[in-house]
């Protein structure tokens, strides 16, 4: 099953044994980032990436993943702020567990767009050193 | 153990894909739709319904995604559209390559508007890009009135909401609550467009055919 933190992994793989292979080194872990709206699941991705990386120079290389938040940018003042999009707003006596609403942190409005999401950033690996 | 600062972005396949997408479909002028919902909302009676009743206005051809089958390529082409099918065998969303070696497989410049029916999940093809103009979101209203605030991304990413399935309001057999949906998705995306329709009965299919028109003369 072709899941995408599958297709992540395989760039991942190929990315970090690139680097590694620069160095002439056997790479130990890596850290990379990546906007929340990629929607990658840690254990899903590190599941995938173990599998694939089995009999490879990345074989054991152990992931650390950061998720960058979402950002918005306000259509009234420009501003560019971050947006969390899945705080629930607990106002039960309206209707139920709703969401919050996301306002611009300069001049309040809710009126904004999504910016574009954060880029798959591979930030650092680690080599073994004998 | 020694440690190296890389910083490097990784332009995924997906994204090469996507960015010669956008290329293509732009040097053409042809407008290209995402639809994305879960499974069983409606997508594919919604394509017929909106094929039909424009056909006399606007070409449309569609590239339909499943895991399995090509009983929805099936459907499309029933109404004399062209339709390409895409089996995705597992995977859980379509990808930009798939969609560029299907756009080759339509008569695009036949068509004014080229649809994608996405594999239906609400989660995964929200966060591949396709090239598309714009992502249609569907949402039926047996699934339950609090998918805005249980799958935001989608709902923020949208350029039109679609809530499918009126006709099943009238009789109370569903518990929906509408306007619960229209504030949340307008929290995550002021300006999302929503159209309540019914792709059985007709109703409410008038506006949105006036959104894709529109929308159509304006790429």
């Amino acid at each position: 099953m072709l899941m995408h933190e599958t297709m992540v992994a395989q760039s991942l793989l190929a990315a970090i044994s690139d680097e590694a292979a620069k160095h002439n080194a056997k790479p130990i872990g890596a850290k990379i980032s990546c906007g929340k709206l990629w929607a990658i699941n840690d254990e899903a991705l590190c599941f995938a990436f173990e599998a694939i990386a089995r009999g490879t120079p990345c074989e054991g290389v152990k992931l650390d993943i950061e998720h960058k938040p979402i950002r918005g940018q306000c259509k009234k003042c420009a501003q560019s702020f971050e947006v969390e999009l899945g705080a629930p707003f607990c106002d039960t006596s309206q209707n139920g567990n709703s969401l919050a609403r996301p306002e611009c942190s300069k001049c309040g409005s809710d009126d904004f767009e999504l910016l574009p999401d954060g880029p798959l950033i591979l930030e650092e690996i680690e080599l073994q050193t004998d | 153990m020694k440690k190296i600062n890389v910083g490097k972005k990784i332009l995924s396949e997906n994204e090469k894909y996507a960015f010669e997408n956008i290329l293509f479909l732009a040097e053409q002028k042809k407008l290209c739709l995402n639809m994305i919902s879960s499974p069983g909302s409606g997508k594919t009676t919604i394509l017929t319904r909106t094929i039909s009743e424009l056909k006399d206005k606007i070409k449309i051809g569609v590239i339909e995604g499943d895991i399995q089958t090509d009983i929805d390529a099936e459907r499309i082409r029933a109404t004399e559209a062209p339709a390409v099918q895409i089996n995705t065998n597992g995977a859980c969303h379509l990808s930009a390559a798939q969609i560029s070696a299907a756009l080759k497989k339509l008569p695009v410049k036949d068509l004014n508007l080229i649809f994608i029916e996405n594999v239906g999940n609400l989660v995964c093809p929200s966060a591949f890009e396709l090239g598309e103009d714009g992502k249609i979101v569907v949402l039926s209203v047996a699934e339950g009135d609090d998918k805005p605030a249980k799958y935001p991304a989608i709902f923020a990413k949208s350029k039109v909401l679609l809530v499918n399935k009126i006709d099943l309001l009238s009789g109370g057999q569903v518990d929906f609550d509408i306007e619960r949906v229209k504030v949340d998705a307008r929290r995550l995306n002021k300006g999302i467009e929503i159209f309540s329709i019914s792709a059985k009965t007709g109703e409410g299919m008038a506006d949105w055919y006036d959104w894709l028109l529109k929308s159509v003369e304006e790429k």
